[in-house]
């Protein structure tokens, strides 16, 4: 077991392992300094223009990174956004971001659950049933080539025609997304069975039940877990997308569109980042649950 | 489950069996006019080059490929029926035990598969564990153990269910040649314990000597017999037989019945 851990952190120390990351983090803060200067440049000059007074290169540079409504706001600023909508607020607020998080986080686990259930149930149905191995791939491919920001509108007007509003839409846009990759994972997964395996079974008079149970659904988990990495971020995707239209007023795809209707990019960049470390979250709380599995299972890699 | 060593009653029976391939490059006869006869409690070993159909035999007699002619008996049924009656316990040359099980918990697979009680799966999983020398490991994971005793574990899950027939599949190709005499001997002692009938494919001259009561000589292109040959070898055999004349000579006309199927080429 101490053998698995020690591959599993690739035998590094781990401050030389963060090293890298931490430069790339720098760099990126550097060159995101860079051009928010640059680009809040013409604005902060047009009003130094404006006022007829001339300013110096440091006058320059701690105007364009203090503005209220930047073009790019500073990292920094987003930061204080952030803390400000995560910590300033009460989470009942409608300014926080935690309340905003949590309707999208709440419609994101919804679909989610949908998209994998459904992932799942069709990918046991592509293995087991050769009417449907022909039939229900093309239109599972199909049905991602349709772009979702086309697809999200329309979903939501049909449901709120039918006075369902709130999580459920955009919960099937969120499983929409969601339900491929967990499809195609798992019709691999569970046909990664040997031939050899399967003739054991055979030779033991196995029904088609056993045999599932017993080998195709424990083989195919680390598979399922690869895809539901990817479905959850899907998914998250998926429900900002169905917050943008139609004018909701709650989760974090309201509070970036409310932002960019008002010029409010520091809002746009907190709901932004909001989304983004959820979304790192969700990914790494998946990973840890795959860790914790195979390894009981002794199909740790 | 005493059983009589002479009874000489045939188990399975094969007549003029041909087995054909359909390929993208045309038909390929794996087995061609095939007959044999084997007693229960026979010891069968199945040796020729890779092409020969041996494994395409093992697995017929299995059900797992269906001849396209002649006819496959299994006592006295056909060898689905026989499959399901559980009849055979396979053994394939990887032992495909399952990582997310202990060992104890992979000899009871195929117990949970039939529906075997729970008390009655852990006496039979004690006593094969206690058969293939493996007492005691019963809680550890396949990984924990070596390849050779990997292998015994996957032909004590095939024996647990007292299948009358055993199929191994070059069981211990893959294994040393230090590990693969235990493992032979070992084979030998269940066998005597146990009374099954046992099918044997394998590559090595002197393993299908040792341990075969009958030897098939087999040759490819189209798959047939060329060569069945009765051991004169008594059942109790100790390692050290394989430096008898007989045994020496016994090999010799294995060897010469490897050669006839080869002479044209």
């Amino acid at each position: 077991m101490t053998e698995a851990v020690a591959r599993g952190n690739g035998g590094v120390n781990p401050t030389l392992r963060a090293l890298p990351i931490l430069t790339v983090l720098l760099a990126i803060v550097v060159v995101w300094y860079g051009a928010a200067v640059w680009m809040n440049a013409p604005w902060v000059r047009d009003q130094a223009a404006r006022a007829e007074t001339t300013l110096t290169t440091g006058d320059l540079i701690r105007q364009t990174l203090t503005l209220e409504r930047p073009v790019l706001p500073a990292p920094h600023q987003v930061a204080a956004g952030l803390w400000e909508g995560i910590a300033g607020q009460k989470i009942t607020s409608k300014r926080s971001l935690v309340w905003h998080g949590w309707v999208t986080l709440s419609a994101t686990l919804a679909g989610f659950a949908i998209g994998t259930v459904a992932g799942i149930l069709l990918a046991v149905g592509i293995v087991h049933n050769r009417a449907m191995d022909q039939s229900v791939m093309p239109w599972a491919v199909a049905s991602q080539t349709v772009p979702i920001l086309a697809i999200a509108p329309m979903v939501i007007v049909v449901f709120a025609s039918m006075g369902v509003t709130g999580l459920l839409p955009k919960a099937i846009i969120a499983a929409w997304l969601s339900f491929f990759p967990v499809l195609v994972g798992m019709v691999k997964g569970l046909r990664t069975p040997d031939a050899m395996q399967l003739d054991l079974m055979h030779s033991w008079n196995a029904s088609r039940a056993q045999q599932f149970w017993r080998l195709r659904l424990p083989s195919s988990l680390p598979y399922l877990f690869a895809s539901l990495k990817v479905a959850i971020a899907a998914a998250l995707v998926g429900t900002i997308v169905g917050e943008l239209p139609a004018g909701a007023t709650a989760g974090l795809g309201a509070r970036l569109l409310s932002g960019s209707y008002y010029g409010q990019t520091v809002q746009i960049w907190s709901a932004l980042f909001a989304a983004a470390i959820l979304a790192a979250v969700l990914v790494m709380l998946i990973g840890a649950l795959e860790r914790l599995t195979l390894r009981r299972m002794g199909l740790a890699r | 489950m005493e059983r009589s060593i002479d009874t000489m009653q045939p188990v399975i029976s094969a007549e003029n069996i041909s087995l054909t391939f359909q390929t993208a490059d045309g038909p390929v006869h794996a087995l061609k006019n095939v007959s044999l006869t084997i007693n229960q409690g026979d010891f069968v070993s199945f040796i020729g080059p890779s092409g020969c159909g041996k494994t395409t035999f093992l697995r017929a007699i299995a059900a797992l490929e269906t001849p396209t002619a002649g006819t496959l008996s299994v006592a006295g049924m056909t060898p689905d029926q026989a499959r399901r009656r559980r009849a055979y316990g396979y053994v394939f040359q990887a032992p495909g035990l399952y990582p997310w099980r202990t060992i104890a918990g992979n000899i009871s697979l195929p117990l949970e598969i039939m529906g075997f009680a729970r008390p009655d799966r852990q006496q039979r999983i004690a006593r094969v564990l206690d058969l293939v020398d493996l007492a005691g490991f019963g809680g550890k994971y396949p990984w924990q153990l070596s390849g050779g005793m990997q292998q015994r574990a996957s032909i004590a899950r095939a024996l647990a269910f007292d299948a009358d027939i055993l199929l191994m599949d070059e069981p211990f190709g893959a294994l040393d040649e230090i590990v693969r005499d235990r493992l032979n001997e070992a084979l030998l002692d269940l066998w005597k314990k146990t009374g099954k009938t046992i099918g044997f494919v394998t590559h090595s001259i002197p393993e299908a000597v040792y341990l075969s009561t009958k030897i098939v000589v087999m040759s490819p292109r189209p798959g047939r017999i060329t060569r069945v040959i009765d051991s004169p070898l008594p059942r109790d055999r100790p390692l050290e037989i394989r430096d008898t004349p007989e045994f020496i000579a016994l090999a010799q006309q294995v060897r010469e019945g490897l050669r006839e199927g080869h002479s044209y080429d």
